[in-house]
């Protein structure tokens, strides 16, 4: 499962401990005012601001609080958060443990993707090094009263896991299904207690906020998007792999650098991402814009965009949790919908309806699942409507 | 006194519940109120209101569909979905706590469309025809169906059925083509009732309600509470109706049909005709099952006295061997006459059947006693006798087919209709209800008394074994410790109390019990300790107090019902259900109390003559247990 790195990786100049040493140099309060002052995005996808998220659970009362590493990495077309534990997990612990002293709490959970058992062994035993190092358990690094330790629980295969809610209900032995959101995690989170959940990639660039200085991020990127990102890059180019580059440059130069100028489009943010077609290309890649929570797929001009759509939408039929109506239901009209077109049966009028049910669909749905599984069967429609519609009827045998 | 033994935290997964703001949680807002404003208009709401609540509060009709004032919250239909200003996404009102000033709008535009597609969505998932359900008229799907201005299946519909209907259960049955996956039920099952048999399985289109293993529910652990059926928004879950064979009984040109009509229901069925919760038509009722054919029309109330009587004897015997012979006995004594809460007990607590009372349920007594006694007395053949039971319950529908419940040689009670069945069946007839004319019971058990009537509420058995306990061992009227022989301390629906009550005096031996004692002096000074709850989760945790040794352990007596509020919640009851519902019904019950002139058990005089002329040698005798008592089976969790 090697995986081609195709940029220098920030990460490789960052020596564990560094980060994690200057942080708990300073007062809790401080540490999170160095994660605004760096305005740090959630890397899982959504970009909120993980100080804020750091401080609501920071100043939610409560004696018993968790810090969850949200390893379940289950968005079509990323992989770099597999390559980040497998070859940088001293930072991401290391930012576990800085959430922990930010937030008071003083047990992480690893929420690790069933398909990465794999990594488990490994990670156990960087766990048991750092236990004896004094980066885990009590008095860490010597500094009385911050106590911290890590557990690594895996996942089942469920997409729907990786949302936070649905994440804690699974860490709970429950069925992976989102809850009712407010409250949030870091008010009423892993067992009823103030939880932050981050993605990996994400508390690996705090351990490199913190050892390279919060001005250093904040002068990448965008005013809005600040700082570095971890590209997973598949399909139709010449050179897929991992990258890293700053926020905000265009999907053109991305793909330039790619090998895939010829693309036709772009899934930008995996299926519940959104496709942009080769017209677009000069838009650029941050929150404020097209976001993404690493997951670039390339589509070359032989793609048949229909089977495009038709794929994303069999994925959210499959991994939708059922719970609620929007979703559950609506996903599968949307995907006969598709399948009509394959079959040049389907409607203009019927398409709009469906475009319609899409909409509503993103609006009324529980969680971000259902929310974000008709973007890519809008955006197709929308941008690649002619090459959809008119299909001839397939000939009866 | 009221103790609450074990947790009081709901079992439903969370992501089933709203986690409402605990307000300390939010600094600075201690008991706040928060303004919400609502399509325009301003109400200030204590943190944590939910949107729903507000809009209730405020008169703005919101939909709901998986919302049910019983149960914890779980936002899954969406159908309740409001525009609140500043959020990109529509919120289920249902599940959205306020926290900070909001502004919602209820109808808009974006709200209208997505609930029209939900709607659209519920519906091409739907397979049933509404002139050929039960809920007709009466379901929650069908009437917003209505309210939004359905009048196409813009995304389909299915055409075939994709579940076989499951009708192994006595009591339930569960057509899944017509399910929405609310989750009511499961809720319901695993919340209220604490017996967890339905769950959600499958992911995606393919997510549906299951039973274990998916065992058909007759083979599960289902206590056939029926408060599923309740609860279930639409014609997916219903009783299992032997309707048909109800008339074929009274079209027979031999048979003699008689039925017996159980308090709770008689307080509720108006309900079925267009009346206001809470109004009673017992004697309506009368009149129309005379037009309907039943040959006899009785009072369960009747076999209530007898039951108390019956069970009062087997407490005061094994308060004796406890007290006087100092023998180890079942104690606390366990009523049995909600046959839920009995299957509960022979499921989940099995080591504990010896405390269960062995006296059967009212309505089994009735059976038994109409194929014996009144069998002889009107010179007819049992055979020829088909014995129905207006019930407010589900489970009576299995109770009744137990096969233990024959003991004459016939069956006790040949079909329990629940008060929705019943009420079928005078439409049917073309009979309006709430026009007839009252008119009495039949003789001979036409007297009934107050005790029996309260039997439909929770802590009703328990009021009535106090009226009857307290005059025959203390010799003293009831009114002069309780005024109007009320005994409020067991009243209420709290969902578990406790009462504690000092004999006043110890009084002769009335001659009813003069055959099993002597004198009641080893109760001098008792202090007679009761329980009382309902729902079964309820029950669990008095149970689990029990085997902890805490309060309930010392109790001598404790009522059990299985369904909340008791049998007037029961899972044959008028649907929609909710608790201003049913404590309109439980007033209605208690003021038919209060309207008896009778209201002791023990005073019946139709009592004293069915043991004078019967049953010769008393309560408790050999021919009462022959007739008059019964047996339980452990039947523990195991699924074969
Ligand atoms: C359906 C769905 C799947 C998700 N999967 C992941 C995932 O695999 N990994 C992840 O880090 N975040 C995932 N998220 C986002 C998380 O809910 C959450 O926002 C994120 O873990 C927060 O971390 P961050 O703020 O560090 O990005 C998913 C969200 C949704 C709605
Ligand atoms: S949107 Fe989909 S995945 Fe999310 S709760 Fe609803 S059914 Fe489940
Ligand atoms: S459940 Fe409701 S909508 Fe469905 S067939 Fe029955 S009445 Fe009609
Ligand atoms: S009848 Fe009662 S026990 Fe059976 S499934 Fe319904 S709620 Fe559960
Ligand atoms: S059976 Fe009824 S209550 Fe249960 S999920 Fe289906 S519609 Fe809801
Ligand atoms: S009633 Fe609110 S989501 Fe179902």
């Amino acid at each position: 499962m090697s995986v081609s790195i195709r940029t220098p990786l920030t990460f490789r100049d960052v020596p564990p401990g560094v980060g994690l040493e200057a942080a708990l140099a300073l007062k809790r309060p401080a540490v999170i005012a160095t994660l605004r002052a760096a305005d740090l995005r959630g890397r899982g996808g959504a970009g909120f601001p993980t100080a804020t998220k750091w401080n609501l659970a920071a100043a939610a009362q409560s004696k018993t609080k968790y810090v969850v590493c949200n390893a379940d990495e289950g968005e079509p077309g990323t992989f770099k958060d597999r390559v980040i534990l497998n070859h940088f997990p001293d930072l991401v612990l290391d930012g576990m443990l800085i959430g922990g002293y930010a937030i008071g709490a003083r047990k992480g959970l690893i929420y690790l993707r069933g398909e990465y058992t794999y990594l488990r062994a490994p990670l156990e035993g960087i766990l048991a090094r750092r236990r004896q190092e004094r980066r885990l358990g009590r008095a860490i690094l010597g500094k009385k009263g911050f106590d911290f330790d890590i557990e690594i629980r895996m996942g089942a295969g469920a997409y729907v896991c990786g949302e936070e809610t649905a994440l804690i209900e699974s860490l709970e032995g429950q069925r992976g299904e989102p809850r009712n959101r407010p409250p949030f995690p870091v008010d009423t989170g892993f067992q009823d207690q103030p939880t932050i959940v981050n993605n990996v990639e994400t508390l690996a660039w705090v351990a490199c906020i913190f050892a390279k200085g919060a001005d250093w991020f904040r002068a990448l990127g965008t005013a809005k998007s600040r700082g570095l990102k971890i590209f997973s890059v598949t399909g139709d180019c010449e050179r897929p792999g991992i990258y890293e580059y700053p926020m905000g440059l265009t999907v053109g130069e991305l793909m330039q650098r790619v090998g895939g100028e010829g693309a036709k489009a772009v899934q930008i943010g995996g299926a519940a991402g959104r496709c942009v077609p080769a017209a677009l290309f000069d838009r650029t890649i941050a929150f404020e814009d097209i976001p993404t929570g690493g997951s670039i797929i390339v589509f070359g001009p032989q793609r048949d965009m229909l089977q495009v759509a038709k794929n994303f939408m069999e994925f959210f039929v499959e991994e939708s949790c059922g719970q609620c109506t929007p979703c559950r239901a609506g996903t599968r009209k949307l995907l006969g919908g598709l399948e009509l077109l394959e079959n040049g049966r389907c409607s203009i009028e019927y398409l709009s309806e469906l475009c319609r049910l899409g909409e509503s669909i993103s609006l009324a749905s529980k969680c971000g699942l259902g929310q974000s599984s008709p973007k890519a069967f809008l955006s197709i429609i929308r941008h690649f409507r002619d090459e959809l519609l008119g299909r001839p009827a397939p000939a009866t045998s | 006194m009221s103790v609450a033994p074990a947790d009081d935290a709901p079992r439903a997964p969370l992501s089933q519940r709203v986690q409402s703001v605990r307000p300390q949680q939010v600094p600075g807002t201690l008991g706040a109120t928060v303004t919400v404003t609502v399509d325009g208009q301003n109400l200030p709401v204590p943190l944590g209101t939910t949107i729903l609540e507000a809009a209730r509060q405020l008169g703005i009709r919101i939909p709901t569909l998986c919302y049910h004032e019983d149960l914890c919250v779980a936002g899954v239909c969406r159908i309740c979905v409001v525009e609140v200003e500043g959020q990109a996404t529509l919120q289920a009102a249902c599940a959205y706590p306020i926290t900070a000033p909001l502004v919602i709008q209820p109808h808009s535009r974006k709200v209208r469309r997505a609930r029209r597609h939900i709607l659209d969505l519920m519906l091409a998932e739907h397979y049933g025809d509404c002139y050929a359900c039960f809920r007709n008229g009466n379901c929650e799907l069908q009437s917003l169906a209505k309210e939004y201005g359905v009048d196409e299946f813009r995304f389909g519909h299915v055409t075939a059925p994709r579940y076989p209907v499951d009708r192994s259960s006595y009591a339930v049955v569960r057509d899944m083509n017509k399910c929405i996956l609310c989750r009511r039920c499961v809720r319901t099952c695993i919340d209220l009732q604490e017996v967890g048999v339905l769950e959600a399985v499958g992911r995606g289109d393919r997510t549906r309600i299951a039973t274990f293993l998916d065992k058909p529910l007759g083979e599960v652990v289902c206590i056939n509470c029926g408060q599923c059926i309740n609860r279930c928004p639409t014609g997916a879950l219903r009783a299992n109706d032997p309707t048909d064979e109800v008339w074929n009984a009274i079209d027979h040109p031999t048979r003699h049909v008689v039925i017996q009509t159980a308090p709770s229901p008689r307080a509720a069925i108006g309900e079925c005709f267009g009346c206001e919760p809470g109004t009673a038509l017992t004697f309506q009722l009368n009149t129309a099952l005379r037009q309907c054919g039943f040959d006899r029309v009785f009072d369960t109330n009747f076999t209530a006295d007898l039951t108390i009587i019956e069970e009062g004897t087997e407490l005061l015997l094994r308060l004796r061997q406890a007290l006087q012979d100092k023998q180890p006995v079942a104690l606390p004594l366990f009523t049995s006459c909600s046959p839920g809460w009995v299957k509960y007990l022979e499921h989940f607590y099995p080591e504990m059947i010896p405390h269960l009372s062995s006296a059967k349920s009212p309505q089994q007594m009735f059976g038994a006693v109409i194929k014996t006694y009144y069998a002889r007395m009107h010179d007819l053949d049992p055979a020829q006798i088909v014995t129905v039971a207006l019930m407010p319950c589900s489970a009576k529908k299995f109770e009744c087919n137990r096969p233990e419940m024959c003991s004459s040689g016939y069956k006790d009670i040949d079909y329990g209709l629940t008060t929705r069945e019943l009420a079928q069946m005078i439409q049917e007839a073309g009979i309006h209800l709430p026009d007839l004319t009252p008119s009495d019971f039949d003789d001979p058990f036409g007297t009934a008394t107050g005790s029996g009537v309260i039997f439909g509420a929770t802590g009703g058995v328990m009021e009535a074994a106090i009226r009857s306990v307290i005059e025959l061992v203390c010799g003293v009227r009831i009114e002069s410790i309780f005024e109007h022989a009320d005994v409020l301390p067991v009243r209420g629906f709290e969902g578990v109390k406790y009462a504690e009550l000092d004999l006043p005096a110890i009084g002769p031996v009335p001659p009813l019990l003069a055959g099993l004692f002597t004198d009641w002096s080893w109760l001098a000074g008792a202090r007679l300790k009761v329980g009382v709850c309902h729902g079964t989760a309820n029950a669990h945790k008095v149970l689990e107090d029990i085997k902890a040794g805490g309060p309930f352990s010392q109790c001598h007596f404790i009522e059990f019902m299985a369904c909340p509020g008791g049998c007037l919640g029961g899972g044959g009851q008028p649907i929609p259900t909710s608790p201003a519902i049913r404590a309109a019904r439980a007033r209605a019950i208690y003021a038919e109390d209060t309207a008896y002139e009778v209201r002791k058990s023990h005073e019946n005089p139709a009592i004293a003559r069915l043991y004078g002329e019967f049953f010769k040698d008393g309560p408790g005798s050999p021919l009462c247990h022959e007739l008059l008592h019964t047996h339980y089976t452990p039947r523990g969790k195991y699924i074969v």
